[in-house]
């Protein structure tokens, strides 16, 4: 198998540093990761790609990035009150794709939530889009979240996946 | 009145349990008054089961329960619904147990006995052993009785109950406001967010027509809309109102101005949160009339209509209410889209949707968190009541049956005498 390690590096770096600020409430520099148009999705149903024009539990623009970031912030709403606390692991990244100045690239995480007395657990398969950037390295353009439970029934999530 | 009575004088002796203005706090808990619920009110009324465009050609199906028990609602070649028990007759296995698709029949994965979309029995493999003790048409799913109004799809497993459209009554005209939101194209369900809390069913049942709630829950959502909308959703300031509809029944009305979405469509302004897709409507090529109708449904209607006991017609969405244990409710909300409408008004109901509903939703999560801890607080004073009383000294009797302000719990009190009546049976 043909690896191209450094950049294998150079991904993981980023998506670990994400993971890093989204464990820590940094949205503001998590905001910062994003191209303009990127377009973060957590899909219910795995098998439906065609994500504009289905169903999905969050289908965010930058727009939608931001007042999520903002209600996570302003203490309105009562499910983030109290907060909860997350460790997310990422782990087994593949570069799918390296074209046209896009990345694809596959990884999984296992995040740990503490909330209230409860302590929850989400696993995902996640896929990046990447596009080179001279200040972050990378931007998000696409941040895709299958969670491997998205068919059953969930409790709320007042965090960032 | 005291407050407070010795609960253990009251059992489950339902008057006193049920009260014109109060509901004690044990229909939260009492595991016995559960089990009851199951059998005098989900197998003894109307149930929602499926919207029409859930199951739309001959062979599709969905799974759902009623009360506890796993139903498929499928339709035949003939296009007729059935909705049978999920159990093979043989030895109980399930016959279906993916959420939605389209078959021929339904074949126990256990021995084989397979079935027709009508339930009836239609083989057997290695019918030899059975020799003449196995009459087959003794043996079909079992069936339960099923009646339509306006796509929403009920059954019953009560044979001698009463017609639908009797049950629903005064309801039905708002359920055919409700439909307008297809602005001219077929509705058509497309997916649903699911979710669970740890709480009552009722507790649910009871936030379809609380408005009281909404700026105070929903403050985090006010504060991610545009201003203009969210003086929409100032419901204080309209001549809003609830009224109770008869058979628990009721409906909300909170932006009175969006109960008929078709009136005076060219005299009033596009919203401003609509305009770039009313742009985009008319780029397509779309009449203006037809614009302001598309954009005006893409909105939803301007009120709740709660069916009891499970189903709501619920602004822009269906909310479905599945009771899982005395302290445990399953809930979904079904995104409602146009068969056949323009794409990108589509996308613009879809993305709504998103915005509020669901475990990731502005909405969704802070109303889970909220009953969650009305389930909680009841575990403290198990003499006390809830409270139902708001809204009574303005309460009017109407052609319908009883109204009063938006922010009344005129709809609560409606179906807790509808559950009253129905657990006294």
């Amino acid at each position: 198998m043909n690896m191209n390690l450094q950049l294998l590096n150079e991904v993981t770096a980023f998506i670990w540093a994400e993971a890093d600020m989204l464990d820590h409430s940094e949205y503001r520099e998590w905001l910062n990761l994003w191209n303009e148009k990127g377009v973060y999705i957590i899909p219910i149903d795995p098998n439906l790609t065609d994500y504009e024009n289905n169903l999905n539990y969050a289908y965010d623009d930058n727009h939608m990035r931001t007042l999520r970031v903002e209600r996570l912030e302003n203490g309105e709403a009562i499910s983030t009150a109290p907060k909860a606390n997350t460790v997310r692991s990422v782990s087994r990244v593949r570069v799918i794709q390296d074209q046209d100045n896009e990345i694809v690239l596959r990884c999984a995480q296992n995040l740990r939530e503490f909330r209230k007395e409860n302590l929850k657990h989400y696993t995902a398969d996640i896929t990046y889009h990447l596009t080179r950037d001279a200040d972050t390295g990378f931007k998000i353009n696409r941040k895709i979240i299958n969670l491997v439970n998205s068919t059953d029934t969930l409790a709320g999530i007042s965090y960032i996946l | 009145m005291n407050s407070i009575i010795p609960t253990h004088n009251i059992g489950t002796d339902y008057d006193t349990l049920v009260q014109s203005d109060r509901a004690h706090t044990s229909l939260y808990k009492d595991e016995r008054i559960f089990d009851e619920e199951m059998e005098k009110i989900f197998y003894s009324t109307w149930v929602w089961v499926a919207h029409a465009s859930e199951i739309p050609e001959g062979g599709s199906y969905k799974t759902i329960n009623i009360g506890k028990q796993p139903v498929v609602a499928v339709r035949d070649r003939k296009k007729k619904v059935h909705v049978l028990l999920n159990r093979c007759r043989h030895r109980a296995a399930t016959v279906c147990e993916h959420k939605k698709g389209k078959t021929n029949s339904f074949v126990c994965p256990y021995h084989g006995w397979s079935y027709a979309l009508d339930g009836s029995l239609r083989g057997v493999p290695s019918p030899e052993s059975y020799g003449d003790c196995l009459d087959k048409s003794e043996l079909p799913l079992v069936s339960l009785r099923v009646e339509e109004y306006n796509g929403m799809i009920f059954a019953s497993f009560k044979e001698d109950i009463q017609p639908l459209e009797e049950f629903l009554g005064p309801a039905k005209k708002w359920i055919d406001l409700f439909m307008k939101q297809g602005a001219g194209y077929p509705i058509k369900v497309l997916g649903e967010h699911r979710f669970r809390f740890p709480g009552n069913w009722k507790i649910q049942l009871e936030n379809t027509t609380d408005a009281y709630h909404f700026p105070l829950v929903h403050k985090s959502f006010l504060s991610s809309v545009d201003e203009k909308t969210e003086e929409l959703f100032n419901f204080e300031n309209q001549p809003g109102f609830v009224e109770d509809l008869g058979n628990g029944h009721s409906v909300m009305v909170m932006i009175p101005e969006l109960v008929d979405l078709d009136e005076e469509l060219m005299e009033r302004p596009i919203q401003e949160r609509f305009e770039d897709l009313a742009q985009a409507l008319r780029d397509e090529g779309h009449e203006e009339l037809e614009v302001r109708r598309i954009v005006r449904a893409v909105g939803g209607s301007g009120f709740n209509l709660n069916l009891f006991p499970n189903i709501a017609c619920s602004m822009a969405f269906f909310r479905v209410l599945q009771p899982i244990s005395v302290a445990e409710t399953e809930i979904h909300h079904s995104v409602i889209t146009m068969d056949g409408g323009p794409q990108i008004a589509n996308q613009y109901r879809l993305r709504l949707h998103e915005h509020f509903q669901g475990p990731f939703g502005f909405g969704t999560p802070d109303d889970s968190e909220a009953w969650e801890r009305v389930q909680h607080g009841a575990n403290a004073g198990n003499d006390l009541w809830i409270m139902l009383n708001r809204g009574l000294p303005g309460e009017v009797k109407t052609e319908d049956g009883l109204k009063s302000d938006v922010s009344a719990e005129t709809g609560m009190r409606a179906a807790y005498q509808q559950w009253k009546k129905m657990m006294k049976a």
